[in-house]
């Protein structure tokens, strides 16, 4: 049978957020082709999420063991590799995050199969799973085949919704993984410090770019408004190149993903790679001082102009409203 | 320590989306006449590499592109930065979005160099593609350990730390074993620009050119292939405030009021 797999990866139990999403590019895919979606569940004290998978997919694979405990990319891959060696897979997929993005191509090359990454739309065409994703930078949509089964994929979070619950309870089966030596050694973490409201859950984005001219409007004008609006600041691309705010402010692509009510972009173009980042933004603003910048064609309101008397009258007339 | 970095020719993605057009076959871009740079993310790691020549001058820096002899301009840009030597895997034309064949060609010339590296850094995506499966794949076929999102590396006694982006923070990891990393951009590794003497001396240093042929990966069996190629079209309906910031601004506050509180 050509059966779709999804990974979901928990380790010390616990799984991303948006971990059940590929379930959903999983059930239609299955439906399809004709065969079952099971649901992998790869971590050690992972019952609940398997739990979970198991009131949404036709059955259920626990993977655990004690070295499981915490992510590791070696031992993550070997123990994906083991539940799914000798099953015919015809697809297997996983949440594009850090975790997805290590482990889904070198399980591909293991499996004899075909790495896609990043997709945001999966169908079957002609019997065969054919899948979405932007490319060069989003200037353009591709539609992307694997020759070699199975393909295994990372989906982009947000673009799927996990499925509802069936009711029903699907069988579970649990295996152990082989114990596999770490091949790097983690010698310090620190977490991100938690400034104020962050980034991706904010109502309110207010982002810099090459425009604003320096560092110093990150840490006024932007900050204060972004504050009376009770909202986070965001920046490109090029605000982090050039220093002026570390690139955990980065908003696009390759950065955080916003979905602010309102998404207030300050001296950015609007390349693709940064429009990348806001497609969930319900109301965007651009303030630049050319009305031809490709900003405004993703803009529902534009003022043109120098930034700085703008932005200047904008922290007054908020705070005058309030 | 031997460090090699991949580097790929790419259609300038600063480019303008207006300059983008899809060739005749349907799923590939036209390229001809179009500018062309390095990787984003490659410059990076161009740069994570330089910074650990900087601190330790006996490193010896390798880059390696795969792409047709018009390839050679990224070598010469990372030779001008003073990388020691550069290799090309000479192929006609790319396989689009088929990164994992890309990987295997990678890493069978990587297998070629002496001394074996201790480090090989890649971009986390290509910024063309975007697939982001050569580290990985390179990694798996190497036996190498693979570190993901890493943007800076020091030297620590025989061995390398990276910092690297985790999904909550950093953390700084030592490689128990020869690695790929993925590397992101950071505010610390922007590529540094080369000094006029080293651009024109880096057009007298040698560029080692291999036939992909040589290198036993079969390229006439993709693993992936694109179906088709589209370009998205957005319809522009920006209102346009008017008036001195005073006015634009009280406008453009009311609006900003009435969607929070929808
Ligand atoms: C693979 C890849 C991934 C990428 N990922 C991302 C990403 O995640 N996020 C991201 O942001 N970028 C990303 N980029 C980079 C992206 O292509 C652009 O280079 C970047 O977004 C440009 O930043 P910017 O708009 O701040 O700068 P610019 O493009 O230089 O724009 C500056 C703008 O400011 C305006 N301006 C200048 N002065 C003033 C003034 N005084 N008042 C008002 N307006 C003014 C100008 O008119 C201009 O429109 C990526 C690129 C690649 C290739
Ligand atoms: N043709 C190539 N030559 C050299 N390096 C490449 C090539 N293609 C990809 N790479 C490297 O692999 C990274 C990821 O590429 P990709 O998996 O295609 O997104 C790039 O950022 C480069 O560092």
């Amino acid at each position: 049978m050509p059966d779709v797999y999804v990974l979901i990866f928990a380790p010390g139990g616990a799984a991303a957020r948006a971990a059940l999403e590929p379930l959903g590019a999983g059930r239609a895919l299955a439906e399809g082709l004709g065969g079952k979606l099971a649901g992998v569940v790869v971590g050690a004290g992972a019952e609940e999420v398997a739990a979970e998978a198991r009131r949404r997919a036709d059955a259920v694979i626990h993977v655990t063991g004690d070295h499981l405990r915490a992510y590791e990319a070696d031992a993550f891959t070997a123990a994906a590799e083991h539940a799914l060696k000798g099953r015919d897979a015809a697809a297997v997929l996983t949440l594009a995050d850090a975790v997805g993005r290590e482990v889904a191509p070198r399980l591909a090359a293991r499996l004899g199969g075909s790495p896609l990454t990043e997709v945001s739309g999966a169908q079957v065409e002609d019997g065969r799973p054919v899948f979405t994703r932007p490319v060069f930078g989003g200037k353009a949509v591709a539609k992307l085949v694997g020759r070699r089964a199975p393909v295994v994929v990372t989906v982009k979070a947000g673009a799927f919704e996990a499925p509802a619950e069936s009711g029903a309870e699907a069988p579970l089966e649990t295996i152990q993984a082989p114990a596999v030596e770490p091949a790097v050694e983690v010698l310090a973490r620190e977490a991100a410090p938690a400034a104020g409201v962050p980034l991706d859950a904010a109502p309110v984005v207010v982002s810099g770019g090459r425009g604003v001219g320096g560092p110093e409007p990150f840490q006024k004008e932007l900050k204060e408004l972004a504050e009376a609006l009770g909202g986070a600041v965001g920046a490109s691309l090029a605000a982090v190149d050039a220093g002026w705010v570390p690139q955990s402010y980065q908003v696009g692509q390759t950065g955080t993903a916003v979905a602010p009510t309102v998404y207030i972009a300050v001296g950015i173009s609007g390349a693709s790679q940064h429009l990348a980042g806001i497609s969930g933004a319900k109301h965007v603003v651009a303030i630049n001082k050319d009305k031809d910048a490709p900003i405004f064609r993703v803009a529902e309101v534009g003022l043109v102009g120098e930034w700085k008397p703008i932005v200047d009258a904008l922290i007054r007339a908020v705070k005058a409203g309030k | 320590m031997h460090v090699v970095v991949c580097i790929k020719h790419i259609l300038d993605p600063e480019m303008p989306p207006a300059s983008f057009r899809i060739a005749e076959d349907g799923r590939s871009p036209v390229e001809a006449g179009l500018p062309r740079a390095i990787g984003p993310f490659d410059q990076n790691a161009l740069e994570v590499a330089l910074k650990l020549k900087d601190a330790r001058p006996e490193t010896t820096v390798t880059v390696l592109t795969a792409g047709p002899a018009e390839a050679n301009e990224a070598l010469r840009k990372a030779l001008a930065l003073n990388a020691d030597r550069a290799v090309r895997v000479d192929l006609e034309r790319l396989p689009g979005p088929d990164s994992a064949t890309v990987a295997a060609l990678l890493a069978a010339a990587i297998r070629r160099l002496e001394p074996a590296p201790d480090l090989v850094l890649v971009g986390r995506q290509s910024g063309d593609w975007d697939q982001g499966v050569v580290g990985p794949v390179l990694a798996e076929k190497l036996g190498a350990a693979i570190v993901g999102l890493g943007y800076a590396a020091e030297p620590a006694d025989g061995g390398v730390i990276i910092t690297r982006q985790v999904d909550d923070g950093i953390e700084k990891v030592r490689p128990k074993r020869a690695a790929v990393v993925t590397v992101t951009n950071h505010e610390s590794n922007v590529l540094r620009l080369p000094k006029l003497k080293d651009v024109v001396a880096a057009h007298r240093k040698p560029i080692d050119v291999i036939p992909a042929a040589e290198l036993g990966v079969p390229l006439d069996e993709p693993l992936v292939e694109a179906v088709s190629l589209s370009i998205p079209q957005r319809e522009a309906h920006c209102e346009f405030l008017e008036g001195e910031p005073e006015e634009m601004a009280a406008a453009l506050a009311e609006r900003i009021r009435r969607w929070l509180s929808a």
